[in-house]
Formats: structure tokens, C-alpha cells, sequence
């Protein structure tokens, strides 16, 4: 019975030919543009670490004094550190694991290829790091806390930039001019890239290339060397703009905390250290002010995604939601002019789940056909994204899960537009309709 | 023209009218913001810089000299870029140029009272003082970049320092009329919390590195101060169809006196080049707008004309009787296009007002302005032309049934 129902349906399309292919690229527009932000959006906010995003929080304190007043167009100091309150951090030792960081940019000056001197991005950080989040090594290892104590200059080196230095050997052993200073390679890393870049300050971009270079943060400040991100400061004077100040911010600290008791705790322990803050008079704000996020609650604080893919999203939706209108309308109008041969049918004994199943299967020829172009829309949206200059648009690409979503919303787009009028047209009486005959 | 046979032959097809009235208040309403959002995305991308976009070419270089001397070392570049054929005439400066991102804000009050009261309010708001973005550079930055200069002069040599704050600066006509409102700004001098600063000059427009709103984008201060960091750019003018050539002898040139230095590709750039990237974000928004829109015309008149359709063919019998009853074929072309007048006036009625609603949407969460109320009637309109357009087809065909079909069945 349904091979004669797509049959039906088929001739009863192709009797319309122009106007099925309108519907079917109305529907097939509708999905595309749909699809294509919402895949976007899935690659902007996707779980960077999946295994172990679950346990990976950031403490936030409130250093700041009463009047400090936030301006809208620049960054909140307390999204970062300040080199006091990370140290302090770091030595209680009350995670898991614990790290602080920050991102660095360093001239790499080659002496064993005849490459010119380039710039490379890295992260100065603590021992941890690596083991909190689950860093591959492909070979050697990170620097142990001893390293961070004793300011060894140490650099743990990515595979691509292993690989630009010291061809298809590896560096371990060997020393690396980055800056003005040799470092001795203990380690290279595997490829890793968790997208977002979740660890990096805010104003960093956070979908391009990962960290080439890893070095001890103790070893970076010995040095003096640059460090990027937001620096803020709320207090005028000498000494206030140093790292190590205690009114400038600028280090990110991630901790991991493997049980919601430990993650309970260590809030307990923010709110007791913003405390004892106060009452040295360091603090000046309420202790309860010291959040901890989780991975994603961080990331969803942080909002990543631009308002302009946010718009966009809307945007195709309610251009979906305007094409399925149209769609519904149209098979509406499609069917009822029918209701002569409907009720022809209904009187000679079709049961009205029969019509419902014969019309239901002639809109979902419209609407899985409409997917397909939609998917094929989508593809060719997002190459379009692809070549947009943000830095999240070279991951645009749609994964199996995607994919699948795709089909799944044009189904379910084109059973929703043909259940109305299928279900109107299965009402249509038997005897009356028969009379006008 | 007699509207209640319409009207009651609607009521018949209520659920297809109204799906057919939703979908034109749908197109209203998005289409009505998205014009105004296109409007919006054209004017921020147009807005002049006041300098001579189509002369300019910069080229960035960054020392990697540990002891060099950046200030003998831009002198030596400067010369050898002048020399190059083709350069009318060629500044260095630190990393700010109008629309390329790299910022640096100084706060700045019209005098030392305004500073007290701003610290008094622990705001800016209020007091006048502002931060306007600093432009600095070689002697002849001025003339370099083209600026119009509309009072005042611009610096003398002996008034250059590097390293250290000027005494004398000029500032952008907006800038002046901000601090010093109702007053000659020239001659003033502007307080920061340590130093005076004196204006000499003031310029038509200078547009910052980075844009806020409209009011402030051009507040910006030039400041007689030489670059002496390792990464500098050189900001080169000539003839525009030179610039190509003029940034490769300008390349070549610098490696020659200096190999100690990095000159990235994307820190070479045309002055074009440099405003496209920073607009590039909203000209492909625009153009995904642009689409939108079509594309939801485009289907409401596809829907519009669609159902003409069938329902020309369902009425085929009636329209046969009509014609043999006398009526005429502009009598039927009417109807339908009366009918279709109806439909889209409905649509049209809800889609202005969820064309405001969603415009309230949007300003909650995206700070869109408000929708102009001129966008409605201009909005209306064009759906109504869509309509008629859409329905002629479908109705022409309908006028052309011959009154004999009366007589036949089905």
C-alpha cells in the first residue's frame, strides 16, 4: 500500500511540476539557512574537553574596593587573578590539581633550520597544567613543581612547533631561543586544541591556533617576559601596574575538583579566603561574592558567541518558520482542491487514516526532498562562513551529529507542514462532496 | 466592487486564508527590521575616516635587534622610504591608525576643575572629560594622512618628543566642541592629572582605531610624539594605483638597510585593504540580510501565487457560471485581485504590529535603534505590489475561462 501512495504522491506532484519545485526549494532555503547558523553556534559553543570539562572549574574572587565603578566598554577585572591571590591559591593545594596561568607571544629565533625568526603564542603556567587537562605527550613530559620552584627555564613545545625546529627528530634535550633567552625542551605535546580555548583571557581568540609553547610562569616573571590578555588596575601610584601587584589582574586559574563535595568545599574555601582578605583589609567587598564556575558555566558567562551569529541564527529561523507557513498553505490549498476525489475514495470505503497516510506520505515526499537541498544549501553556507575572517570560521563543518540533525529537522519540518493539511483533508465527507461531483 | 461575495467565499477557506495572512505578517514584520538593519550596516560602514583612504599604504616592522635604536633606526628607514619612486611623502608611527584596531585612550579633561568633579562623581559621565584615542607620529603626520586642517596650525619641529607627554596637541573639531562647549578651543589647554596639553590645531574629522557610537567616534588627539618601540608602521602616500608597487620597493628597501626585523604579510597593507577587514564582519552581514530578504519575498510570493492558483482551478466552474451570468473579464481579474488586496491588508495589519514587537526584541538584546515608523507604510506598501504582482498570473488565467466551461461537469 505505500509503494501505491508514493506513487500517487509522485503523480500528483509531477501534474504540478513548477510549483512542487518551489516548495521543495522554499523548504530546502528555509532548512539550509537553519542549519547552517545552527551548526555555527554548535561549533561556537561546543565542549572543548568533553572527558573532563565535568571537572575542571575557575575560582573568582572580587578584589575590587567598594567604589570601583565597571564601565560598559571595558573588561571586568575580576574575571582574572591577581599574582597574590593565584600564588595563595596555588600553595593551599585545596584541588585535585591546581594551575594559574597566562598567554604569552615570544620571537622564536631558530638556530637549527635557516627559518627567519617568527612569533609564536604560548601559555606561561605551573606544573599542573598538563595533568589537569589531560595534555598527550608525544614525548618527554611536563615540568615538575621542583621546576616551577627552582624558575627552571624549561619549555614544553607543541608538535607543529617541534616539528617547524627540529624536523622529524624532536627537540627534547635541546635548547630553544625564544625571546632573549634559552630554554632547555622537556617535553612535546601531542596534538592537542580543545576549541574554545577555554583557559585564555577573554580578550583572546579563542578558535584559532592552540598554544605553541608552554614554559613555567615562576620562570616567565624571573625573566620579565610580555604577557597578553587584559591587564586591569584600580589603583594609581608606584608599583601598581607590576605583575605582582596586589590591584592589577591578569592571570587566569583553573582548578580541578573531582566530586560536587570537593567543588562544595572549595567554594567554602573562596568565600573563607575572601574572608580572611577582609579582615586584613585587602578585600573590601562582601566574601560571598567569590564565585566558582564549571567549565561550561564559565564559558557560557564568558559569551563567545558574537551577537551578529546569534542574529543570524534567529534570522534563519524565522525564515524557516516563514517557509513552513508558506508550505502548509500551499498543500492545504493542493488538498482540498482534491476533495472530490476524496470523497470518491471515502465512499468507496477508505478508511480516513488511508487519506491521512496517502496525503501524509505526498508531504513527506516535499519535505525529505526539501531536506536533501537543504542539506546541500547548508554545505554550501557553510563554505561561505569558512571563508569569513573570524577565527572560529575555518571550524565550520558539519560533524555526523550534524548531519544527522539536518535530516531530522527537515523531516520532522515537513511531517509538522503536511500533518494540518492532511489531516483537514481527511475530514472532507464522503456524501457531500460526492453531489457536486 | 462588491466585497461580500469575497468575503464569504474566505470564510469557506478560513484556514488557508489565515495561514496565507500569517505568513504575509511574518514576511512584514522581519522584512520592515531587516531593511532598517540593512540601512544601519550601510551608514556605519560609510562613515568618512578624514584621511586619504585610497593614497595610503602601510607596512609594519618590528625590530628584533636587542640593542638597537629605534629612533636612529626610523630615521634611517624614513629616508630610504621617501627615496623610493612613486612616495609622495611617508610617516612613521607607534601602531594607531583610524579603523585598524590597535587603540590607545588617554583620559582628558578641559580643565583641572572638570577633572576634580569627574573624580568627585568617580564617573566621566558628567563631568566633560573624556578619553579620547591618541594618534602619534613623525613630523608631517598631518599632511600625510591628508587631514583638513580647519583652525590653528599644525606642529613645529622643535615641539616633537618622544618617549614623554607634548605640551601641544591637535584634536578633532567633535573633540573640541565636547570639551569646550560654546568656546574657542584653540589655544585651551586640556588637564590629564599631571600635565597641561595646549591645543594648536584642530581637524575636520579623524576617525579612532576602533568604533563605539557614532557621538564619540571621533574623538581622537594627535600628539607631536615620535615612535620609539621596536614595531613601528610606516605609513606611506602615493598615487593609488602606485600602492602596490610603492609596498614592495618599501619592503625590499627596509630588509636592505635592516635584515633584523620581522615584516609580517598581513602588516602590509593598503589603507583599503585596512578598512575593508575592519568592516568586513557587516558587509557579510549585510549581503546575509540582503538574502534574507529576498529570499522571504520571494517565498511569500511564491505562496501568494501558489494558492491563486489552485484556487482558480477549484473555482474554474464558478467562474464559468459568473462569466455566462454576464460578468466581464475584468470582473474576474478584479476579484482576484481584490481578494488578494484583502488578504495581504490583514497580513499586513498584524505585521506592522509584530514588526514593532520584534523591533522591541531586538532592541532589548541586540541595541538595534528604533524602528523608524516611515519603514511600516514603505514596508506595506511593497508587500502590497508583491501581492498584486504575485496574483495577476493566477487571475489573468482566471479571466481567460471561457463561460461554455458553465456548461460542462467538473
Amino acid at each position: 500500500m505505500l509503494g501505491y501512495y508514493l506513487d500517487l504522491a509522485l503523480r500528483s506532484l509531477a501534474r504540478n511540476k513548477v510549483l512542487t519545485a518551489l516548495m521543495v526549494l522554499a523548504i530546502g532555503l528555509g532548512i539550509g539557512a537553519s542549519m547552517t547558523m545552527i551548526t555555527v553556534l554548535h561549533v561556537l559553543t561546543d565542549d572543548p574537553l568533553p572527558e573532563r570539562s565535568a571537572r575542571l572549574f575557575t575560582p573568582h574572587l572580587d578584589p575590587l574596593p567598594l567604589n570601583y565603578r565597571q564601565r560598559d566598554d571595558s573588561p571586568d577585572p575580576t574575571d582574572n587573578f591577581t599574582w597574590p591571590d593565584a600564588m595563595a591559591l596555588l600553595d593551599a593545594h585545596r584541588g585535585v590539581r591546581q594551575a594559574a596561568m597566562a598567554g604569552g607571544t615570544l620571537l622564536v629565533r631558530p638556530t637549527h633550520t635557516r627559518l627567519r625568526p617568527f612569533t609564536a603564542d604560548g601559555r606561561y603556567t605551573t606544573a599542573d597544567f598538563f595533568k589537569m587537562f589531560g595534555v598527550p605527550f608525544a614525548h618527554g613530559q611536563g615540568w615538575s613543581a621542583a621546576d616551577d620552584a627552582s624558575r627552571a627555564r624549561v619549555v614544553v613545545l607543541s608538535d607543529t612547533l617541534d616539528h617547524k625546529l627540529f624536523g622529524h627528530g624532536h627537540g627534547i634535550g635541546q635548547m630553544v631561543r625564544l625571546g632573549d633567552h634559552d630554554f632547555r625542551v622537556v617535553g612535546v605535546t601531542a596534538h592537542w586544541q580543545p576549541r574554545p580555548m577555554f583557559y585564555a583571557d577573554l580578550v583572546a581568540p579563542h578558535y584559532s591556533d592552540g598554544d605553541q609553547f608552554f614554559l613555567p610562569l615562576s620562570a616567565a616573571m624571573d625573566m620579565g617576559l610580555p604577557v597578553n590578555g587584559n591587564q586591569s588596575s584600580w589603583q594609581r601610584g608606584d608599583g601598581a601596574n607590576n605583575l605582582t601587584s596586589a590591584t592589577l589582574t591578569w592571570l587566569q586559574f583553573w582548578v580541578q575538583l573531582d566530586s560536587p563535595a570537593q567543588a562544595r568545599a572549595y567554594r567554602q574555601f573562596l568565600v573563607d579566603y575572601s574572608a580572611q582578605q577582609k579582615s586584613l583589609g585587602r578585600f573590601q567587598r562582601p566574601p560571598t561574592e567569590a564565585r566558582l564556575y564549571s567549565l561550561m558555566g564559565w564559558l557560557a558567562h564568558q559569551n563567545l558567541v558574537p551577537d551578529d551569529v546569534r542574529l543570524q541564527l534567529w534570522l534563519a529561523l524565522g525564515f524557516l518558520g516563514v517557509c513552513m507557513l508558506n508550505i502548509v498553505a500551499l498543500l492545504l490549498a493542493k488538498f482540498l482542491r482534491r476533495s472530490g476525489e476524496i470523497s470518491v475514495r471515502r465512499a468507496l470505503g477508505a478508511r480516513r487514516s488511508d487519506i491521512f497516510l496517502q496525503l501524509g506520505i505526498e508531504s513527506c515526499v516535499v519535505g525529505v526532498t526539501g531536506g536533501v537541498l537543504g542539506l546541500m544549501i547548508a554545505q554550501i553556507g557553510l563554505w561561505n562562513v569558512r571563508h569569513r575572517p573570524d577565527d572560529y570560521a575555518h571550524l565550520a563543518q558539519m560533524d555526523v551529529p550534524m548531519l544527522l540533525g539536518t535530516l531530522v529537522l527537515a523531516i520532522v519540518a515537513s511531517v509538522l507542514a503536511g500533518l494540518l493539511p492532511a489531516w483537514r483533508a481527511c475530514r472532507v465527507p464522503p456524501a457531500l462532496q460526492l453531489k457536486t461531483v | 466592487m462588491q466585497l461580500r461575495p469575497i468575503l464569504s467565499t474566505l470564510r469557506r477557506h478560513k484556514l488557508t486564508a489565515t495561514l496565507l495572512t500569517l505568513q504575509v505578517a511574518f514576511t512584514c514584520a522581519i522584512v520592515c527590521n531587516v531593511a532598517f538593519m540593512i540601512v544601519n550596516r550601510v551608514q556605519r560602514i560609510s562613515v568618512s575616516t578624514g584621511i586619504a583612504e585610497n593614497q595610503l599604504s602601510v607596512i609594519q616592522s618590528r625590530s628584533i635587534d636587542r640593542d638597537d635604536h629605534p629612533l636612529v633606526q626610523h630615521r634611517t628607514d624614513l629616508a630610504a622610504l621617501r627615496a623610493i619612486h612613486g612616495v609622495e611623502s611617508v610617516v612613521a608611527v607607534s601602531y594607531s591608525m583610524p579603523l585598524n584596531q590597535n587603540e590607545s585612550t588617554h583620559g582628558t579633561c578641559p580643565s583641572k576643575q572638570a577633572l576634580d568633579l569627574a573624580i568627585k562623581l568617580n564617573s566621566l559621565k558628567g563631568s566633560g572629560c573624556v578619553t579620547p584615542s591618541i594618534y602619534d607620529g613623525t613630523p608631517g603626520l598631518i599632511a600625510t594622512l591628508g587631514l583638513r586642517l580647519v583652525a590653528g596650525r599644525d606642529f613645529q619641529q622643535d615641539e616633537y618628543v618622544s618617549a614623554r607627554k607634548p605640551a601641544v596637541a591637535v584634536i578633532t573639531r567633535a573633540l573640541a566642541r565636547h570639551l569646550y562647549p560654546g568656546k574657542q578651543a584653540l589655544g585651551q589647554s586640556m588637564y590629564d592629572g599631571d600635565s597641561y596639553v595646549r591645543i594648536v590645531g584642530i581637524v575636520d574629522h579623524l576617525l579612532r582605531p576602533r568604533l563605539r557610537s557614532p557621538r564619540v567616534d571621533n574623538y581622537s588627539m594627535i600628539w607631536p610624539q615620535r615612535p620609539d618601540g621596536s614595531s613601528v608602521l610606516y605609513v606611506m602616500r602615493s598615487s593609488p594605483q602606485d600602492r602596490q608597487l610603492v609596498m614592495k620597493a618599501a619592503a625590499a628597501a627596509l630588509m636592505k638597510i635592516n635584515p633584523n626585523r620581522l615584516l609580517k604579510t598581513h602588516g602590509m597593507q593598503t589603507y583599503t585593504q585596512i578598512r575593508a577587514s575592519y568592516f568586513q564582519r557587516d558587509t557579510s552581514m549585510i549581503g546575509l540580510l540582503l538574502a534574507s530578504a529576498l529570499g522571504l519575498l520571494f517565498v511569500s510570493a511564491l505562496g501568494v501565487s501558489g494558492l491563486a492558483n489552485f484556487w482558480v482551478q477549484q473555482r474554474t466552474r464558478s467562474i464559468g457560471i459568473r462569466r455566462t451570468l454576464g460578468a466581464r473579464r475584468g470582473d474576474i481579474l478584479r476579484y482576484f485581485q481584490a481578494e488578494n488586496f484583502l488578504i495581504v491588508s490583514a497580513g499586513i495589519v498584524l505585521g506592522v504590529l509584530l514588526a514593532m514587537l520584534l523591533n522591541l526584541l531586538l532592541m532589548k538584546h541586540y541595541e538595534l535603534a528604533r524602528l523608524p515608523l516611515y519603514y511600516l507604510p514603505l514596508g506595506a506598501l511593497m508587500l502590497y505590489a508583491l501581492g498584486q504582482l504575485a496574483v495577476l498570473g493566477p487571475a489573468r488565467r482566471a479571466a481567460a475561462v471561457a463561460p461554455v466551461v458553465a456548461t460542462r461537469s467538473v
